[in-house]
Formats: structure tokens, C-alpha cells, sequence
């Protein structure tokens, strides 16, 4: 390739304006095999969020290394199919358009740093709608990666509409400020708004983050019915951290299980699932009502048991209990 | 044209300055728009301002190489640089695009290793380029990135540890990896040069005890801003040991304080007579934020748009600051809130109001029309207004830039796109034009609402010193870009979004490509074909394609489209074409 001529817009420029215009493209390749290779799945080492002593109904190949995040306030085994990422979007009014997502967790790997483009992307199909000439392709990458499918049934949302940055946005999406209880000042507000308990904010997004893994991830609590879903979400945007953590562990009761692995396996879980609360404590997922818990959740933190020695114990009784 | 090396003037020649005088009289001229021009004047004159410049902003990092900048000013200090495309700001530019600033670095280090201060907008940063900053500069004092991306807390580490020199570190709302506080820790003991620290972006929990001796160190300290998680009682001791702020950023304002505490957090703001910006306050509840009003009396600036505060809460507040020029909002202060701007900011000159819930349609948190003409009847000097809202009518923005000509900046965005005024029916066309008409100094425009191309037509026809426009959701036909690219000729940034503009628009601004410094069209009708003849005819500008997946092979779904001396670029990912006749 030809060195750049120097221009200056002092002088003249002695280009020739005619000539084949040509397409510049770069050496390297993109690094889509990241995304590949993650998206392959190892059955052998998954990553299963589920209760202890259940067993996931999709993995009927029996594979042995699971991994399991424990929930202790289990009651029944985890029965819902895996969930992919479609989203559910119905048209509402008017100009809004319907669009449909498709494909699976692939498209969440995106860059590991901790940008909230990475879950605005996930945001982004929420809100405006498209004047029918514009190309669906924008939002339905986007759409792809809006997180669970039983959304509130909404209408399709634009791309970087409004034009927010994403500080600004994911600062005030994760600690919503309702003023639920505010005396109607004047007209100020809607009539009917009332003392309302429902948060006025479209969506919750708090960082997920797992000991090990190499970047965190958001998750929006609002798009989640329960702490099953919850769970279930969590296990596929995680299942490719495998931490190397082969053998079997997680399931009382398995065989060939290490010394190493027993007491994970006294606890029912490789990991424990945690989440900081508004005064800024750790504890574990599962206590208190979905709603509360919603409510007073700032981040979640996927933590070995080892280390969630303090909360882990109420793990197991219940697990004990349980079996 | 070669730099010639510096040569003494024979002294008959009495026309010509020495150059040492000259070089002395142009370092008081500090606008880059006044040494662009004298650059202009002559050879002479160019060679002095090239060895006495210090300062150089660039506002397209792709539109000038590294080693042209460095080749030309060889002394330089401080450098600013902007890369990505606004819009990378919405998510609208692939994350790899590029914009990185480590080329820059190691041409910077080779070439001119007394850099002290670096500004970046919208580059990449890895903490790899931190690193080597900190390391290969040895004079580096002011680091401030905005809307950057790619490093993370580990970087700022490096940064602490290494620039011995620092006087400012300003880190604002980039994407940041945010893996500890650490980095504060890694300041030495004797860092004592900190002027500037602003770290409000970073979410993780910084060492109190760190912090409140680094204050107390740095005697010179000017500007600090907390991040969220900093606490009131961790404010109230930096208050008391550093009253010579001028600006302050709080962390969240919610903690549950007793009678004793607020009193005391009162009586340290008061201390603080030199405040002029204040910001932060993410959740303030209406009694914290009563404990600084003792600082208020002297503020100019006042961001508040981290914290959804009601109408009455603000109403209680600006009485006490008779001072404010710029004020920062969320729209759930309401109208009502906006009555009160306008009842107690006489010399108000900026007003931006965000919106609480971008995403909320049940209109629990707005403001309308009423608001905004409420600011306007009572702040005549406002010259820059940034509204987001959910409805708006052409007669009430027609009010407001009759009781306010003087708009600088004037930007709309009506939320719910192609949205015609809510009392007429009518499409927005005579508000824009209103605004066009009246605010002679306008300098830029954003447009929201349904518009026409008769919108475009008013901007083309009276907006003869605009700017920046950013348009999306408007227009008919080409006819409107052409109306912009015909009448506007000060026109140096247009972005276009989701707008009817094809081929026959994208070429009508061959004339005006090279004297601006950029364009954006996405979601608009232009395609390949297109933009291939826009390069083959204009050999100076970059033409670059950004392909979305799925779409026709023949449509050109982003367009970016710049002046440069550097010629193509080498850097951008597959999925950015860059045409381009070279």
C-alpha cells in the first residue's frame, strides 16, 4: 500500500481527482472466534445455577462436572427449559414496530470490559419507535441481547434513543429513585399515580460479577419473574467460565468425588449466589420475597462457598434439610 | 512544505521581526482558531508559531496523523484529542471502531517527551497506554479522559504510582472497567502536587482514611469530585480540611443523618466560601441537601442531575444561590420546579434538564411546555438550553427565543420520535424556525419532533452561523440536507440519524465536506454506490462505511465522513469500510 500523500491546506494538492476508488481494509480479522469458541458449550465443564440436589432437565447426557450455584430456599427441582434470548415484543401503538429477536447467548459476549454499552445494548430495545422506512436490522441486533424473554410487553425500542450517554442512563436505571410516597403537589403529578408502591423505572440493572471470572456482567432484575428465572439467566451468561474446575462436584450423592470437592459437595454448591443490599451488606440470595429482594439489591456477586463461609452455613441446613 | 530549522535574522533586515520576538508575542495568543491563523500569514510566521506552540487541540484524531502533529510542533505540551463519532455516545458506533491513543503515545514519546498534559474524548485507552504514559513522560501532569474507553481502575494505578508530577487526574463517565479502589492507594506518601481529582465516575469503594490524608497533603487542591459511594461523614471531614475548593462533587446524598450530624455537615460547607460548581448528589433526600446552603452564595454551576429531586425541593434550594449561571436537572422537578428557576436565577445562562426515566411512558416525571417558557420569562441572559421532554408546541419555543434571542446552544429533544405539537397537530417546522430566525448567534442546533423539509429549509436559509446540527426522525426528501448543505457555510459537524436523505442529499454537500469537520448519517437511504462516488470526486476526505449484519450489501447503514491529511486509515475493524480514491 502506497504511503499517504501529505496534503496541506495551505498549498496546493496535486491529487488527481478521477481514479478507481478502492476499499480499505484492515489486516487483522476481527476476533469473532472469541465469541465462537465460547458459544461451544462445553457440556463437560457447565456452569449449572441450580438448587441443591436437583437436576437440570436438558442435560440428559448425565456429563458429571457440573457446576452448581446453590439457592437455599428450594422447594421444588428447577423445571422450566432453558431459556434463550428472545424477546417477546409485542407492537403497541402507532408508529411502534415489532422486533423480533432471535439467536442465543452468543451475542452477549461482546467486549469484557465493564461498559455500559455492553448492557445498554441489552437496554436498547425498549423505547421510540421507527418510522416504517428504517431498517429493522439496527434494533434486531440489539434485540437480540434484551436478557429474558417475559418482558413487560412493550413497545420496540430504538437504538441510542433518546440520546443519552450511558453513564447518565445506567446511573439512574440501577438505583431508581421513586418517589412512591410523595403527597400530590398541585397537578404536579399524575392523579392516578397515587402512592403507587410500583417503581416508576423501566428497568434494574445491577453487575453481576463471579469470582474468577474475567469481566462482569448486568442483568436487569426487572425482566425476571422470580429467583428461577434469576438463576437460570445467570447460568447462561456464566456458563463459559468453566475455571478449570473439572470433576464432579455440586450433586450430593455422585461418585468419584474428590477430597477436595467434599466440602462443596456438604455445602450443595460449588458457588453461592450473593447480593450486596442498600446498607452496603453482604448476603445471600433467597431470604426475603422476589419483590424486596428487587428492591434492595445493588450488585450480585456469584461466590465460591469457600469464601462465603459466613453465609454459606444456611445453605446447607437448608439443604439438609431439604434432602 | 519542510520545516526550515530556526535561523537568526540578519538584523538589517529591519522588516521582519526576530524570531525570538515573534515566537515571544504569538506564546500570548493561546485560541488554537488565532494561531491557525497566523500559521496562515507567511513561512516565517508559520515557523514560529510551529516552534512556540504548545498547546494543539485536534478534533478528529483520524483527520492528522501522529507524526505530521509531532513532525510540526516539535515543543509540544499539551495535547486534546477527540476521536469516535458522537454518536458513539448512544451505541451507535461498533465497539472496536478505533480511535486509539496509543499511536499517538509512542509518537509522542520519541518525538516529544515532555508532554504534561493529555486530553482525551472518546478514545480508546488501554491501560497498556496508561501504563507507558506514566512511564515514558517524565514531566506528565494533567490526565483527563471523557467518555473514553477500554482501561480499567488498574490503569489509573499506574498513573498514580509513576507521574510524580500529577496535577490533574479527571476521569468522567468513561467506560471503565472498575475493578477497586486501589489506585488511590497508590499515590506516594509525599504526592502533594494534586490540583484537580475528579473520580466520580468509578463505582468501588476508595480508602477513606487514603483520601482524607491525600486531601490534607495537597494544599493546592481545587477540584474534587467523589464517586457515589463516598459518604457524608467522609465528606464532611474532606470539607473541613480542604475549604479552598472551588468545586465540589458530593457523593450520594441519602445517608440517614442525625440532627448532630447534619448540623455539623452545615457548619463545614459553610467553610467552604470559594465553592463555585457543585455536583454529585446522587439521591439526595430534601433535608440532606439543606445542609449546603451555606455553600451556596457564591455558586455558578449546579448539577443536579444524578438525583430525581420534586419541584418543591428545588424551590427551596435556588433562593440561596442568587449567583447561578448554569443549572443541571432531572425533569422530575417538574414545571413547577422550572417556574422556580425562573423565579430565582436572574443570571441564569444555561439550563439543561434530563429526563428521570427515558423509558417511563406513563409520564410520571416530565416537564412540558410550560416549563420551559417559565425559564425563559424569568432568565433573559439564557443562552444555552438542553430539554428533553415529552411534548412541546410550536408557540410556546416561538415564546421562549423572543423573551431569549441571544441562544447559543439550543437543543431539543422531544422524546418520542416524529412527535407533531400536541395542540396544533402540526408538525414542529415553525418552532426550529422561530428559533432560527430570531437567535442570530446560534451556533448549535439539535431537532427532534415531526418535522419537514421546510424545517431544513428555514435552518439553510437563517442559520448563517450554525455550527453543529444533529437531526434525527425528520425531513421528507433530499431537499432537506440540501437546504442545510447550501445555506449553512459555517457548518463544521452534522449528525443525521433515521432520516428520508439519500445519494442525491450525501452528494449536494461535496462543496462543504473539507471545511467541516465531520458527518454522520445512519439509518438514512444512502447506499454504497453512493458513497464510493462521494470518495472517488473528494480524494481529501474519508468515506467509512459501517455495515451492519444482515443487511443488503448495497445499503450504507452508517456513514462517516471526514477531511484528512493522513489519507485512509489502517486501523478500522472489518466491519467498517473505508472508501477512498487514493
Amino acid at each position: 500500500m502506497s504511503v499517504p500523500l501529505e496534503h496541506d491546506y495551505i498549498g496546493d494538492s496535486s491529487m488527481e481527482k478521477t481514479g478507481d476508488v478502492s476499499i480499505i481494509t484492515p489486516q487483522q480479522k476481527s476476533t469473532t472466534k472469541f465469541a465462537s469458541s465460547l458459544s461451544m458449550n462445553l457440556k463437560a465443564t457447565e456452569l449449572r445455577l441450580g438448587l441443591p440436589g436437583s437436576e437440570s432437565p436438558e442435560r440428559d447426557d448425565g456429563s458429571s462436572a457440573e457446576l452448581c450455584i446453590g439457592l437455599p430456599s428450594s422447594k421444588s427441582s428447577v423445571s422450566r427449559p432453558k431459556r434463550g434470548f428472545s424477546v417477546a415484543i409485542h407492537g403497541g401503538s402507532g408508529n411502534w414496530v415489532f422486533s423480533p429477536g432471535a439467536g442465543g447467548p452468543d451475542n452477549n459476549f461482546s467486549s469484557p470490559r465493564n461498559n455500559p454499552a455492553a448492557a445498554n445494548s441489552e437496554q436498547a430495545p425498549k423505547d421510540g419507535g421507527l418510522p416504517p422506512q428504517s431498517s429493522p436490522a439496527t434494533e434486531k441486533k440489539k434485540a437480540q441481547a434484551a436478557g429474558s424473554g417475559a418482558g413487560p410487553a412493550s413497545k420496540a425500542q430504538v437504538v441510542g434513543w433518546p440520546p443519552i450517554r450511558s453513564f447518565r442512563k445506567n446511573t439512574m436505571a440501577s438505583h431508581p429513585t421513586p418517589k412512591n410516597s410523595d403527597v400530590v403537589e398541585g397537578g404536579d403529578h399524575n392523579p392516578n399515580s397515587g402512592g403507587s408502591a410500583s417503581s416508576t423505572s423501566a428497568c434494574l440493572y445491577v453487575k453481576v460479577s463471579m469470582d474468577g471470572a474475567p469481566y462482569l456482567r448486568k442483568v436487569d432484575l426487572k425482566t425476571y419473574g422470580g429467583y428461577k428465572d434469576l438463576s437460570l439467566a445467570l447460568e447462561n451468561m456464566f456458563s463459559c467460565f468453566t475455571i478449570g474446575q473439572c470433576g464432579s462436584h455440586g450433586v450430593a450423592g455422585r461418585d468419584g468425588v474428590s477430597e477436595s470437592r467434599l466440602v462443596d459437595i456438604l455445602h450443595g454448591s460449588e458457588y453461592v449466589l450473593t447480593y450486596e443490599d442498600k446498607d452496603g451488606d453482604w448476603m445471600l440470595v433467597g431470604d426475603v420475597p422476589w419483590k424486596m429482594f428487587i428492591d434492595s439489591c445493588r450488585r450480585l456477586r456469584i461466590m465460591k462457598s469457600s469464601e462465603a463461609i459466613g453465609l454459606a452455613p444456611r445453605a446447607f441446613e437448608k439443604c439438609k434439610s431439604s434432602n | 512544505m519542510d520545516l526550515t530549522p530556526k535561523q537568526s535574522i540578519p538584523a538589517a533586515e529591519s522588516t521582519r521581526f526576530p524570531d525570538e520576538v515573534l515566537e515571544r508575542v504569538l506564546t500570548l495568543l493561546k485560541s488554537p482558531k488565532d494561531r491557525n491563523a497566523v500559521s496562515l500569514v507567511c513561512k516565517d510566521w508559520y515557523t514560529a508559531d510551529s516552534w512556540s506552540r504548545r498547546h494543539v487541540f485536534i478534533g478528529n484524531c483520524y483527520s492528522v496523523s501522529p507524526e505530521i502533529v509531532a513532525r510540526r510542533f516539535p515543543r509540544i505540551r499539551s495535547v486534546t484529542l477527540k476521536g469516535k463519532p458522537r454518536f458513539s455516545d448512544f451505541n451507535l458506533v461498533p465497539d472496536n471502531w478505533g480511535a486509539d491513543v496509543h499511536s499517538w503515545l509512542l509518537v509522542f514519546a520519541s518525538g516529544s517527551p515532555f508532554l504534561e498534559e493529555l486530553r482525551l474524548k472518546r478514545m480508546r485507552v488501554t491501560d497498556g497506554s496508561l501504563e507507558f504514559l506514566a512511564l515514558n513522560f517524565p514531566n506528565f501532569r494533567a490526565l483527563s479522559l471523557l467518555s473514553c474507553d477500554g482501561f480499567s481502575t488498574s490503569g489509573l494505578a499506574t498513573v498514580a504510582t509513576h507521574c510524580k508530577n500529577l496535577i490533574e487526574l479527571d476521569i468522567q463517565e468513561n467506560g471503565i472497567e472498575d475493578l477497586s479502589g486501589e489506585w488511590l492507594s497508590c499515590f506516594p506518601d509525599n504526592f502533594s502536587t494534586l490540583e484537580v481529582l475528579n473520580f466520580s465516575n468509578l463505582i468501588t469503594d476508595v480508602n477513606t482514611e487514603v483520601l482524607e490524608r491525600l486531601v490534607s497533603r495537597c494544599r493546592s487542591l481545587k477540584v474534587l469530585k467523589l464517586n457515589r459511594s463516598s459518604s457524608l461523614d467522609c465528606l464532611h471531614r474532606l470539607l473541613t480540611s480542604a475549604p479552598q475548593l472551588t468545586e465540589l462533587g458530593v457523593g450520594s446524598f441519602s445517608q440517614e443523618l442525625t440532627p448532630q450530624q447534619h448540623a455539623e455537615l452545615k457548619h463545614a460547607f459553610g467553610f467552604c466560601k470559594n465553592l463555585t460548581v457543585l455536583s454529585g448528589f446522587w439521591d439526595a433526600t430534601a433535608l440532606n441537601l439543606s445542609a449546603v446552603y451555606p455553600a451556596c452564595s457564591g455558586l455558578s454551576f449546579l448539577n443536579l442531575s444524578y438525583t430525581a429531586l420534586q419541584s418543591q425541593e428545588l424551590a427551596s434550594l435556588l433562593p440561596h444561590c442568587p449567583c447561578l449561571r448554569r443549572l443541571w436537572v432531572l425533569d422530575s422537578v417538574g414545571d413547577r420546579g422550572l417556574e422556580a428557576v425562573g423565579a430565582n436565577c436572574p443570571s441564569l445562562e444555561e439550563i439543561r434538564v434530563f429526563p428521570t426515566d427515558p423509558f417511563d411512558e406513563d409520564m410520571l416525571h416530565t416537564v412540558t411546555e410550560s416549563g420551559i417558557v417559565a425559564v425563559s420569562q424569568g432568565c433573559p441572559k439564557l443562552h444555552y438550553i438542553l430539554y428533553f421532554c415529552r411534548q412541546m408546541t410550536n408557540a410556546a419555543v416561538a415564546t421562549v427565543v423572543r423573551n431569549c434571542p441571544d441562544f447559543t446552544h439550543f437543543r431539543l429533544c422531544i422524546m418520542n420520535p416524529g412527535q407533531p405539537d400536541h395542540t396544533t397537530n402540526q408538525p414542529m417546522d415553525e418552532a426550529f424556525g422561530a428559533v432560527v430566525k430570531t437567535c442570530k448567534k446560534l451556533k448549535r442546533l439539535s431537532i427532534s419532533g415531526l418535522l419537514t423539509d421546510l424545517t431544513f429549509k428555514y435552518i439553510g436559509e437563517y442559520a448563517k452561523n450554525l455550527e453543529a446540527l444533529s437531526v434525527a426522525f425528520a425531513g421528507s426528501s433530499d431537499l432537506g440536507m440540501q437546504y442545510v448543505m447550501e445555506g449553512c457555510s459555517k457548518l463544521k459537524k452534522l449528525e443525521i440519524r433515521d432520516c428520508p436523505f439519500g445519494n442525491a442529499a450525501l452528494l449536494s454537500g461535496l462543496e462543504r465536506y473539507e471545511s467541516m469537520r465531520s458527518l454522520w448519517m445512519s439509518a438514512c437511504n444512502v447506499t454504497v454506490d453512493g458513497c464510493k462516488a462521494l470518495a472517488r470526486q473528494m480524494p481529501r476526505l474519508n468515506v467509512e462505511v459501517m455495515k451492519e449484519e444482515g443487511s443488503d450489501d448495497c445499503k450504507a447503514d452508517k456513514v462517516y465522513v471526514y477531511r484528512t491529511v493522513a489519507g485512509p486509515r489502517r486501523d478500522a475493524p472489518p466491519s467498517v469500510l473505508t472508501f477512498s480514491s487514493l
